[in-house]
C-alpha cells in the first residue's frame, strides 16, 4: 500500500489554529488551564500550539511535559520494555484544568496511562484531550476526544506517521502508512 | 532499544557500556519520579521481588526496598540471622523454596564470591547481586558512576580515585569495571598491603601516596577500612591508617584545585574520613544515597520488564 497524505503543511496550520480558537473559546484566558504534551511524540505538537496560543493571548501559559511509560498497562507484556521520557511538570495542577495534547489518538490506553500518571501532581477541576489524528473505530477504552484536528478512518495494520518539522523533518505532513513500513 | 542485554545483574563485568547508559537514562526519570509529592508509580504492580541478604547491610538493603516500594512491587525480605540457614539449609535450597511462594525477582547480598552466579544458572527469576563478598557490587559502582555523572555533566575522561581498602572491596572492583567502561581514567590508592596484586592489569594507576593521589584526580571515591574481612593485620594500627591514608578538610583545602569526595558508607569517621570532610561542600554522599534509590528503581524496572 502506498503511502496516503493526511494532512499537508498548510492544511495542518489551518487545523492548528482552528484547534487554538476551540481552546480559546472553552478557556478563554487560560488563567486556570495548564497544558501537558504527552510523551514521546505529543510534546511537539503541544509546543506548537503552546506557542501558537501564547502568542494569541499575550500571555504566559502553563506548560508541561508527562510521561506515561511507568504507567503502561503493557509492561512485561511487550519484548524491550518501553523507554521512559522525561516528565515536567513545573507546577501543581490541584484545581486546574488541564489540556492533555497528543499526537494520535488510537487504542486510548495511552490517554489511560496519562490520566493514572498526571494524579501525581494535583487533583485537577477537569480534564480534557486534544489529538491531532483520531483513528475511528479503534478504542479499547471508552474514551474520546474533546479537541480532534482531523477523524481518519484506518484498519489495524495501517499506522498513523506524524512528521512535524519541530522534529527535524523538511515539512510538517501527516500520514497514512502500513504498519510495518 | 531500551532493553539490557542480561537477564540478571550480576556484576558490571557481564554488561556493557549501552547497558550502564540505559540504566542512567532510565533513573534520571525514577529521579523525578522520588523528588514528586506522590512518589510512586504502578510499574512494577504484579512483581514479587525477595531480598534475601545473608550478609548484614543498611543502606543497601533499605536503598532497595524503597525503591521496590515506589514501583509498587510486593517485597519480602529474609535475613540469614533469623532463618533456617542457621539450621543448615543449602542456598539452593533456601531459595528454592522462597522461589516455590511465587517469586519473579531476587535481590541478594551473600558473603561468598560468586553465589549470585551460582544461583543464575540453577533458577529462572531475576538475579540481582546486591553485593557477594569481597567480589562485586553492581549497584553501588551504577549509582556512584551517576552521582559523578550528575556532579560533573559526564564520567568520560574524568579522573577517580579509589582511595583505601581495595583488597576487600567488592564496591572497588565495580567501580573500576564500571568507570573504566564509561571512558574514565582511575587510579587505586592505599597502603601496599590492601592494594591487590595484579590490580594494574584492570588498567588502573596505582599511587601508595594520598596527597598524590588527591592532587591527580577529579574525584575521591574513599572506602571503609574492612575490619571484619580481614583476618591478618595489614597495618600496624587504624591510627596509623588514619595517620598517612585518612582524608581531612585541611588536606582537602591545602589542594589547588576543588575536588568531589564520595564514600559508599558506612563510613568509619576519623578513621578514612574525618567528620569536617566528610561534611564538607565537598562531599556527595547524601547525594549517592538518593541517587541510589533512584538507579535502583531502573535497575529492578528495566530487569522486570525483560522477563515477559
Amino acid at each position: 500500500m502506498q503511502k496516503k497524505l493526511i494532512l499537508d503543511s498548510d492544511l495542518l496550520d489551518i487545523t492548528l489554529n482552528r484547534l487554538c480558537q476551540q481552546l480559546i473559546e472553552n478557556h478563554t484566558d487560560f488563567a486556570e488551564t495548564v497544558i501537558l504534551g504527552m510523551q514521546p511524540r505529543g510534546v511537539f505538537l503541544a509546543q506548537l500550539i503552546h506557542e501558537k496560543l501564547q502568542k494569541a493571548l499575550k500571555k504566559e501559559i502553563s506548560f508541561g511535559l508527562l510521561d506515561t511509560t511507568f504507567h503502561r498497562d503493557d509492561f512485561r507484556r511487550r519484548d524491550i520494555p518501553a523507554k521512559a521520557s522525561e516528565t515536567r511538570v513545573p507546577f501543581v495542577i490541584e484545581g486546574k484544568k488541564v489540556v492533555l495534547i497528543d499526537d494520535v489518538l488510537f487504542t486510548g490506553r495511552t490517554v489511560r496511562a496519562a490520566l493514572d500518571a498526571m494524579i501525581a501532581f494535583g487533583r485537577p477541576s477537569k480534564v480534557e484531550l486534544l489529538v491531532l489524528v483520531d483513528r475511528k473505530h479503534t478504542r479499547d477504552l471508552p474514551i474520546a476526544a474533546d479537541y480532534v484536528g482531523k477523524y481518519v478512518d484506518t484498519l489495524t495494520s495501517q499506522r498513523v506517521l506524524v512528521e512535524l518539522e519541530a522534529q527535524g523533518h523538511k515539512q510538517n505532513k501527516i500520514w497514512l502508512i502500513k504498519k510495518d513500513e | 532499544m531500551s532493553k539490557l542485554t542480561q537477564r540478571h545483574l550480576l556484576g558490571i563485568k557481564n554488561i556493557t557500556r549501552e547497558d550502564i547508559e540505559l540504566i542512567f537514562e532510565t533513573a534520571d526519570n525514577f529521579k523525578e519520579v522520588i523528588n514528586r509529592p506522590i512518589k510512586k508509580v504502578p510499574s512494577l504492580r504484579d512483581v514479587t521481588i525477595a531480598n534475601v541478604f545473608f550478609e548484614n547491610s543498611t543502606r543497601t538493603r533499605l536503598s532497595f526496598e524503597l525503591a521496590q516500594k515506589r514501583l509498587s512491587a510486593d517485597v519480602i525480605n529474609f535475613a540469614a540471622s533469623s532463618s533456617s540457614v542457621k539450621k543448615g539449609e543449602t542456598l539452593l535450597d533456601t531459595v528454592n523454596n522462597i522461589l516455590a511462594m511465587k517469586v519473579d525477582m531476587i535481590v541478594m547480598r551473600h558473603a561468598s564470591v560468586g553465589a549470585p552466579h551460582f544461583l543464575a544458572k540453577h533458577i529462572k527469576a531475576n538475579i540481582v547481586n546486591a553485593g557477594d563478598g569481597t567480589h562485586e557490587h553492581p549497584t553501588q559502582a551504577l549509582l556512584d558512576a551517576f552521582s559523578i555523572r550528575e556532579k560533573l555533566g559526564s564520567v568520560e575522561g574524568k579522573k577517580i580515585a579509589i582511595i583505601g581498602d581495595i583488597l576487600h572491596s567488592r564496591v572497588a572492583l565495580s567501580n573500576i569495571f564500571a568507570l573504566k567502561k564509561l571512558g574514565a581514567k582511575v587510579m587505586v590508592c592505599g597502603p601496599p598491603t590492601l592494594l591487590p596484586k595484579f590490580i594494574g592489569q584492570l588498567g588502573v594507576e596505582i599511587e601508595f601516596n594520598v596527597r598524590k593521589a588527591l592532587e591527580w584526580c577529579d574525584v575521591a571515591n574513599v572506602l571503609r577500612i574492612q575490619l571484619e574481612r580481614q583476618q591478618i593485620k595489614y597495618f600496624p594500627s587504624l591510627r596509623e591508617y588514619s595517620l598517612y591514608y585518612g582524608i581531612n578538610k585541611k588536606l582537602l583545602d591545602s589542594l589547588k584545585k576543588e575536588i568531589i569526595v564520595m564514600h559508599p558508607g558506612p563510613i568509619n569517621r576519623g578513621v578514612e574520613l574525618s567528620s569536617d570532610a566528610a561534611d564538607s561542600s565537598h562531599s556527595i554522599i547524601l547525594d549517592q544515597v538518593e541517587n541510589g534509590v533512584a538507579v535502583r528503581m531502573a535497575v529492578l524496572y528495566l530487569l522486570a520488564g525483560a522477563a515477559a
